[in-house]
């Protein structure tokens, strides 16, 4: 018997599948970008599901709120192909099909490999566990992972500074 | 409306007023300034109502008697960091002169402004306005003042700015008290650049942040300090607890010996000698004059640098911690010095400026020096008490100083000859008649300045000053300050006399005129508390009048401390040296300016010979700055980060790399493609029919498209971890 | 109750439409589209592998952050080339940027 909690993830599961193949189908590049809108809306539900729930805040904020936006801003900026009706797939997509096929199969091998265990059920939360306060201080606790957090956020700021200055119109100085 | 919530409020009609304007009237000058005027106007209302009832709780102050609510903010592990409001006597002062000064400064700017006045001819915004040419009934040509082109914007900052104010006052920590500041520092240079167009105002805008920076980051180390040493940054935890105070003073801070509540109290000290323009850090108040005069006001009497010395006063227990009340501790003395040598200093420069605002910010900044030596000196009281006469005297002065500056454009724009500097004092002279209400504000508040006695409030609070000095036997102190009180009196009558007194010396100064109500009315309002704030602290003994009014200033922000401080004794010396440099320098700088003719040079040039320019300049402080600070930083960061570092280290592992990739590449060309595969293979075995074809063949694979590359990336991939998974595993 | 094959099917699935958009998509913006699919197909594992191990153990979690900051600065300096090939070459088409080709 199905249970609520299988109802919404295969829902969101059908949703996800349905919207990444449109990403990568449509002609229209602002449509796939909104169907990626739709594919992260997704994930972030099987997050809710997984009771992750600051990462699926995080997925709607900075992915949806600012990646999927900047992408539109992208297509937008990058106009000349932007309705362009041609063939949106190179020459080689049916090589590109093929591998796929060949990676989701290979790793569909690999996954039914593991039997029994892959029918393991998530564990009940603890009374009185906070997952996010035990993410929180993963993140900035030395024992945990300040380190990389810090190091991701020196990354960031290098990919800002780097964005900034390769996008930079340099004709105009 | 419970007096807490009144006090949680009283930031918020300004906040709402920024948001307001910026966003939705902007367009409208009108309704631009009512909403904040109106704003100004609900928290003055508020203030006041917080104000008189907290004069009505009995022993007010003391313990649990004070107005007091706060929340718990951010989690900060097992405990919350909570901020909240207070509002204990100090406070309640402060939120006084705050109030008010707030209110005159935003009325003053709707005059200020041109409300009302026709639009520029060729006005453009980013630049003061030029004037605009009217024809009346006759069909004369006038040109009038005209209005400002971001007039709606100039109200929507100084709502911000007063928000800010209200938050640092009303603070019942240092860090929501940081908060504020640093909404007044944004503040501060929004509007110093206000006319950003100007280079020179952008300029300034930039070097009063970077100057104050300085000192902020100093006092963000002291707030780290004291919450890593005590775990809270509340007032009432810190400052009236005697274990957490006693702990502070006992623990060593390992740093030129001295207590963790001195380095603290010191760390936070130096956000003050920013904030407050103190030397050294004091160059970008002269420089902030840029601004629109309100701003000047609003940044150089009623708010900022006043907020320096409120937190100095705020950190008080801090700063005496480890204080026995004989010997002053290094923190105090540090303080003392830095306050006595800026007053002094300032002072000396004020002397020699023409500028009719230049003279009044080196007068600010020797003012403020005045409190901080004072409060290094242990005087609390006298610190609080100056602090305030001093921001209503000294609003009074600028706000006087900008309707003179606004008759003189008059003038300027009468005649016709705009290079006549409308700031300059040696421009103007016999503006008495011409401008009778500025005149006698601003001779008010001139003398309130210098200490006229008995009936001006400068009088009260800086004879306090010298009184604890001499009180206390801090000679040097009480030397330099009443040297500082000498010249004060001198420069003020010698910017009265040029500015108001004589003959006019300019065709300009002619045709000067009075201002508007919008910027007599606050004059008129501050010009009578620069008289009457000064009765309320009249100390007990004084011959005559004390005693006829209770010393109600000492009682009442006296409560504020643990231990009440007690009243110095009364001596004839400190009163006598005080009648004698306020009178002495009023009288001098009269008769040295009295008979000034136009086109003639400063009388004080010839017998000062080089000291003159010297003061001129400022004792070279710029230019000291730009040599041993400004050039050494362009080098490093010119020569060191970018040549060296960046071009030749960074770039050069970079290109080592590159290099080494290229000799490979070019080694196997040599060493083995030519030799070996092209001449012994190809040559002479004969293989080049099949190396040719293979070649050609084989070129195809390298389309260049990247995709076309991944897609073999990935099949090889796939093959190779088929291969691993079906003979490994 | 879901058990977490169920996961890692999709992840799966989510991972090879990714991998199929990187591969066979003539638009520069597209391509990296992909990649944004491929990233969350791999997040989703890291999730769910979290929620079914350890509770305690926050590495899952983690990683998934560390993803976002990643995918975060990936797209800022991927997307701030393909306007800057743009601009240069007026293309944003994968196959006409063959100048690697000798």
């Amino acid at each position: 018997m199905i249970d609520a909690s299988q109802v919404i993830f295969l829902l969101s599961a059908g949703l996800i599948v349905v919207s990444a193949v449109m990403v990568v189908s449509v002609r229209n590049l602002v449509h796939a970008a909104l169907w990626l809108v739709s594919t992260l809306f997704g994930v972030a539900v099987v997050y809710a599901v997984l009771e992750a729930s600051f990462l699926a805040v995080a997925q709607v904020v900075v992915y949806i709120g600012a990646i999927a936006i900047m992408f539109i801003f992208a297509v937008m900026l990058t106009r000349r192909d932007l309705l362009s009706k041609s063939e949106q797939t190179n020459a080689n997509w049916v090589w590109a099909l093929g591998l796929a096929a060949i990676v989701f199969v290979a790793l569909a091998f690999i996954i039914s490999g593991y039997g029994a265990s892959l029918n393991r059920l998530p564990a009940a939360m603890p009374e009185g566990y906070d997952p996010i306060s035990a993410l929180g201080n993963a993140l900035v606790s030395p024992e945990g992972f300040a380190l990389p957090f810090e190091v991701a956020s020196v990354l960031l700021l290098a990919a800002l500074v780097g964005s900034v200055y390769v996008a930079l119109n340099k004709a105009k100085e | 409306m419970a007096t807490e919530t009144i006090v949680w409020l009283l930031p918020l009609p300004p906040l709402l007023a920024f948001f307001l304007i910026v966003l939705f009237t902007n367009k409208s000058k009108a309704l631009s300034h009512s909403i904040g005027v109106g704003a100004a106007l609900l928290s003055f209302v508020g203030s006041m109502v917080v104000f008189f009832r907290a004069l009505s709780v009995e022993h007010f102050g003391e313990g649990e008697h004070i107005f007091a609510s706060s929340i718990p903010w951010l989690p900060t592990g097992d405990t919350f960091l909570r901020v909240g409001v207070q509002i204990d006597p100090l406070s309640a002062v402060v939120l006084f002169f705050v109030a008010w000064t707030i209110l005159m400064i935003f009325l003053y700017s709707v005059g200020y402004h041109n409300f009302g006045q026709p639009k520029g001819d060729h006005d453009h915004p980013g630049l003061p306005p030029h004037g605009a040419t009217v024809t009346d009934a006759h069909g004369h040509k006038h040109t009038v003042l005209s209005v400002e082109p971001m007039y709606s914007r100039f109200f929507a900052f100084l709502g911000l700015f007063a928000a800010g104010m209200y938050t640092l006052v009303i603070s019942d920590n240092l860090l929501t008290l940081f908060v504020g500041w640093e909404i007044m520092g944004l503040c501060s240079y929004l509007l110093i650049g206000f006319w950003y167009a100007k280079p020179s105002a952008r300029n300034a805008a930039i070097k009063a942040f970077m100057t104050t920076r300085v000192g902020d980051v100093f006092m963000l180390l002291g707030l780290a300090y004291l919450y890593s040493a005590t775990g809270t940054l509340s007032y009432r935890e810190i400052f009236y607890n005697q274990e957490v105070l006693h702990h502070l003073a006992e623990t060593s801070s390992h740093v030129f010996g001295l207590s963790a509540a001195g380095l603290i109290a010191l760390l936070l000290f130096i956000g003050t000698i920013g904030k407050s323009a103190q030397w050294p850090l004091h160059i970008w108040l002269p420089d902030a004059m840029e601004g629109p005069t309100p701003v000047s006001a609003m940044i150089h009497a009623a708010t900022m640098v006043s907020a320096g010395v409120y937190m100095v006063i705020r950190i008080f227990p801090l700063l005496t911690a480890d204080w026995h009340g004989h010997d002053l501790t290094t923190a105090m003395s540090v303080v003392a010095f830095i306050g006595t040598f800026t007053a002094i200093f300032a002072a000396t420069i004020a002397v020699a400026q023409n500028d009719i605002k230049k003279v009044l910010a080196y007068s600010t900044i020797s003012q403020l020096g005045f409190m901080i030596s004072a409060l290094g000196m242990g005087a609390y009281i006298a610190a609080a008490f100056h602090l305030v006469t001093h921001a209503f005297f000294k609003a009074l002065l600028f706000l006087g100083s900008g309707s003179v500056i606004h008759g003189m454009e008059h003038g300027v724009l009468h005649t016709g000859n705009h290079h006549v500097d409308p700031q300059d004092m040696w421009n103007m002279g016999g503006l008495r008649k011409k401008m009778p209400i500025t005149f006698w504000t601003f001779l008010i508040g001139g003398f309130a300045l210098s200490g006229f006695p008995l009936v001006t409030a400068g009088f009260w609070s800086k004879d306090e000053i010298l009184a604890d000095a001499f009180a206390h036997g801090h000679w040097a102190i009480l030397i330099t300050l009443s040297t500082a009180a000498l010249l004060t009196a001198f420069y003020t009558m010698r910017q009265i006399t040029l500015t108001f007194l004589g003959e006019p010396r300019t065709k300009e100064a002619e045709h000067a005129h009075e201002t508007p109500w919008t910027m007599t009315l606050p004059l008129a309002v501050l010009a009578v508390f620069a008289l009457g704030y000064g009765w309320v602290g009249i100390p007990e003994h004084f011959p005559g009048l004390g005693g006829l009014l209770p010393n109600w200033f000492h009682h009442f922000v006296g409560a504020t401390l643990l231990e009440h401080p007690e009243a110095v004794e009364f001596s004839p010396i400190p009163l006598g040296i005080s009648l004698l440099v306020a009178l002495g320098g009023l009288t001098l700088g009269w008769l040295v300016y009295k008979d000034v003719k136009a086109g003639q040079p400063d009388p004080l040039q010839k017998p000062l010979g080089v000291l003159y320019p010297f003061l001129q300049n400022k004792w070279y402080f710029d230019e000291f700055y730009a040599f041993f600070v400004i050039k050494p930083m362009t080098w490093i960061s010119e020569e060191f980060s970018y040549k060296w570092m960046d071009r030749q280290l960074i770039d050069g592992i970079l290109h080592t790399v590159a290099q080494t990739a290229l000799w490979i590449g070019s080694s196997l060309r040599n060493y083995f493609d030519k030799p070996i595969i092209n001449e012994l293979l190809g040559d002479k075995l004969g293989a080049y029919w099949t190396f040719q074809p293979a070649g050609r063949a084989l070129s195809k694979a390298q389309t260049g498209r990247v995709q076309s590359y991944l897609i073999g990336a990935v099949a090889v991939f796939l093959l190779v971890a088929a291969a691993l998974y079906l003979f490994i595993f | 109750m879901i058990p977490l094959s169920w996961f890692l099917y999709l992840s799966a699935v989510l991972f090879s439409i990714g991998l199929y958009g990187v591969l066979a998509r003539k638009n520069a913006i597209a391509i990296l589209l992909g990649v944004e699919l491929m990233l969350n197909a791999v997040n989703i594992n890291l999730v769910a592998f979290w929620r079914m191990g350890n509770l305690a153990l926050m590495t899952g979690q983690v990683f998934a952050i560390i993803v976002f900051a990643v995918a975060a600065a990936e797209v800022a300096v991927g997307l701030s080339l393909v306007i800057s090939v743009y601009r240069r070459h007026n293309t944003v088409i994968a196959d006409e940027l063959n100048l690697m080709k000798w």
